[in-house]
């Protein structure tokens, strides 16, 4: 009997145990899964569907050429394409630069955020980097506690008014980038006039935004523009999800614009909702901030993105020879900051990647610009002058005077790197303006 | 307990009506040393890495230096006074699992004050209505749903968990509102040069919510236990027909009840925006209001046992940062950690409420088949 029982007991405690490891494992094995739906992404202000649990993912450089040592902070893991991005980016710097690295993900944009930078001060990095919008204030607030230590912010708008000697902004010009693509979906548009698939008057491209935020404004606006370029009847709507990532919303968003008689697609949001559903539709599309051909074989043009690798190696280089940092840097395609990705081997139009790669060659000579008040209309007028709000505040008061030689100088030198075009120009529309 | 169909079954669960102390503290000690044992088998297949090192990397992530301990007991506090603030009612058996919303709506009032009168009043002033009207703003939303269940027994669950969702989009609205810059969808540090409507320092920046969690462990436990309204809380929970036999107003102990906690819940709020992250998300409660009752739960409604329930929560949470930071995992596998570790602590209740009684006799058995 004592033996059955034992025997019994051990079965039990066999069974409980088997199961529960299944069931952990599935866990993983979702978990696992999870990472295929992200998809590409690169903007500021994130979404705050972070855990709230401080983690950190670290992987401790190999031996160290100097005694920096450099800290990053990301909203998500390596999951979120967004901070993939500058993840790639920190890791492939840090190792160029031989410098150890501690990176510290999921970290959500509250207190979380100052108590990591005190943290990574604390374990004694020279630099601390922290790469979501909604970040900045408790960077700013670490920096005011650690003078010694440089805090350097991704998408920030503040850097130039809180006059900090150890606090700076960074952004790059993906305005220039979004435009390249947009010469390539303007071609695209072209091509379908000529095969008599739509009419001139037909060329409408939709675009799926996160926010009514100045960097989308300025995203969708250069794409036009560049669309516009090559293809003048060319118009536009926009429609916005109200977050950064949501999947639902933007493959919604996408199949509403092409319901509306849309025959291109572009986005400014994280996932593969809009690509995805242009490859179900059949609808070509731009995506942004890496290639999503693999998803979308068809219907996959281009891609833009900005690549941090310079930036970081700037930083690095800048801290270990003792040079101060810009309070704003702007990255350019002159930089290696932006990029477009390879082109679609079957949607892409012919001949546009000469077309491209001149027009690029202009934007780098400064003999094109983007915003060029010649090329847009706001109201039926040119625009002459605008104030745009590039000092933050809390009443979004316009202060500085953007329109310079005949073009808005959108992140300009004299202002900040973080963008502020924020004009609603003539041909495109706005679906909704909830967010 | 004899069977006489032709399957005798191999065991019975029996309940224990009464159990020991110590083979109470046993059952419990042994369910957390399988829980680890577990996990270490877990971590050695599925990572390769050394088990002691993750739990000793835990441990340094909760306490590895002074402004982490800081840091951990800050974040405990946090939790236990929700979970403190939810104990009342369900020991009154009303389901408020509606902490979260409660927390939201507290922090929201909170918010409130420090944009619109930050810069015009004076700033004790400010802080002294911000701290009325957080709790009563909490009180409000526990008061809704028990005033409904208290008038036309509506189902509690589902009315303080739908309270959450009103909470949510309020502030998701007013997020939008007060957004800086236009279009960010973030409100960012408010005042941040000012610092008005901050709640002041106490010693360091992290003290002030730790000495408030120990006040009202003090007062929820005395509360609880020793006053005449905690008394009626207990007997309404036992049975509502007993309450009503000896002259209890059940109602008036349901409203009064909730608005308690839902006013320590808010209290939970103005801490969270006034005192810790000076801003208000959707996000900032971070489900507490929900892991709350589980803390509270696991403590049988006892708040200084909910200190160790809440610690424990903390301690895996915070750990499971530094986990990831020394061994390049992903985040999610503390949280499975977390998941077994809880598993067991929850699992092992049933151990001590019930008791596995074998099949008695060998001989009875073979004369069944």
């Amino acid at each position: 009997m004592k033996k059955m029982k034992k025997f019994i007991a051990l079965a039990l405690a066999m069974t409980m145990t088997l199961t529960m490891t299944a069931c952990v494992k599935k866990e993983a094995a979702e978990t696992a899964a999870a990472p295929a739906d992200s998809a590409a992404a690169q903007e500021a202000p994130k979404e705050e569907s972070a855990p709230a649990e401080e983690k950190a993912d670290d992987a401790a450089a190999p031996a160290a050429a100097s005694d920096l040592k450099v800290g990053f902070i990301f909203l998500h893991d390596e999951n979120s394409t967004y901070d993939l991005n500058f993840i790639t980016a920190a890791k492939a710097a840090c190792e160029a630069a031989g410098v150890e690295y501690v990176l510290k993900t999921g970290i959500p944009e509250g207190q979380e955020c100052y108590d990591a930078a005190c943290e990574l001060a604390d374990a004694g990095c020279g630099i601390v980097f922290a790469d979501s919008f909604g970040h900045e204030d408790y960077m700013i607030e670490a920096a005011k506690e650690y003078p010694d230590v440089q805090f350097c912010h991704a998408t920030g708008t503040k850097a130039h008014t809180e006059g900090l000697a150890n606090y700076h902004n960074a952004f790059a010009t993906i305005f220039q980038g979004r435009y390249l693509a947009g010469i390539a979906a303007g071609l695209k548009l072209n091509e379908m006039i000529d095969k008599g698939e739509i009419t001139a008057d037909q060329a409408k491209m939709g675009y799926v935004g996160a926010y009514t935020y100045a960097e989308v404004i300025s995203g969708y606006t250069s794409f036009y523009l560049g669309a516009k370029s090559v293809c003048p009847t060319v118009t536009m709507e926009v429609t916005f999800t109200g977050s950064w990532y949501d999947e639902t919303a933007e493959k919604e968003g996408a199949n509403t614009l092409i319901q509306d008689g849309c025959v291109l697609i572009s986005q400014h949001a994280d996932s593969m909702g809009a690509p995805t559903a242009c490859e179900t539709a059949g609808v070509p599309d731009i995506s942004y901030n890496g290639s999503t051909e693999s998803a979308a074989p068809n219907t996959f043009i281009v891609s833009s993105r900005i690549n941090w690798e310079p930036y970081f190696a700037h930083i690095i280089d800048c801290a270990e020879n003792g040079k101060a940092i810009e309070t704003d840097w702007t990255g350019d395609l002159s930089t290696g900051s932006v990029e477009l990705t390879s082109f679609g081997a079957k949607a892409t139009a012919e001949g546009t990647e000469e077309a491209v790669e001149k027009a690029k060659a202009e934007l780098e000579a400064g003999t094109l610009h983007v915003f060029d008040t010649k090329t847009f209309t706001v109201e039926g007028k040119e625009l002459t002058s605008y104030e745009a709000d590039v000092d933050t505040d809390a009443d979004y008061t316009p202060d500085h005077e953007v329109i310079k030689d005949g073009y808005f100088d959108e992140s300009g030198a004299d202002f900040r790197s973080a963008p502020f075009f924020n004009v609603q120009i003539d041909g495109i529309t706005l679906l909704d303006t909830a967010y | 307990m004899e069977n006489k169909s032709s399957k005798k079954p191999l065991f019975h669960i029996v309940k224990i009506d009464d159990i020991s102390g110590p083979r109470e503290w046993a059952i419990r000690a042994a369910a957390i040393i399988a829980a680890l044992l577990l996990c270490a088998v877990i971590t050695t297949i599925l990572t390769g890495d050394n088990p002691i090192e993750i739990y000793k990397t835990i441990i340094e992530g909760a306490f590895g230096s002074q402004r982490k301990t800081w840091i951990t007991l800050q974040n405990i506090s946090i939790l236990l006074i929700i979970s403190l603030a939810l104990t009342p009612a369900f020991k009154m058996q009303f389901w408020n699992i509606g902490g979260e919303g409660q927390v939201l709506i507290g922090g929201l009032a909170a918010a409130a004050c420090m944009i619109c009168i930050g810069d015009s009043l004076p700033n004790y002033l400010v802080i002294i209505i911000m701290t009325v009207s957080s709790i009563a703003a909490g009180a409000i939303w526990g008061l809704i749903p028990a005033f409904f269940k208290a008038k036309w027994n509506t189902n509690e669950t589902l009315s303080t968990l739908m309270m959450n969702y009103i909470a949510i989009q309020l502030v998701a609205y007013y997020t939008i509102v007060w957004e800086v810059p236009k279009g960010s969808g973030k409100i960012g540090i408010i005042n941040q040069n000012t610092s008005a409507g901050w709640l002041p320092n106490v010693g360091n920046k992290y003290l002030l919510p730790i000495i408030v969690a120990a006040l009202i462990t003090a007062f929820i436990y005395i509360y609880l236990k020793y006053t005449k309204q905690g008394y009626e809380i207990a007997v309404v929970g036992q049975s509502q027909n007993t309450a009503v036999y000896v002259g209890i107003k059940v109602e008036k102990v349901i409203i009064r009840t909730m608005i308690l906690s839902g006013a320590l819940c808010g209290l939970a709020g103005l801490l969270l925006v006034g005192g810790i992250n000076h801003t208000i998300t959707t996000t900032i409660a971070d489900g507490q209001g929900f892991t709350g009752v589980m803390v509270s739960w696991l403590a049988k409604f006892n708040p200084i046992a909910m200190v160790a329930t809440s610690f424990l929560i903390i301690l895996m949470d915070r750990g499971a940062g530094e986990i990831s930071t020394a061994f390049g995992l992903n985040q999610s596998f503390a949280d499975i950690l977390t998941g077994i570790l809880l598993f067991f602590i929850i699992g092992c209740e049933f151990f001590l409420r019930y008791r596995i009684s074998f099949t008695s006799d060998k001989k009875e058995r073979r004369e069944s088949k």
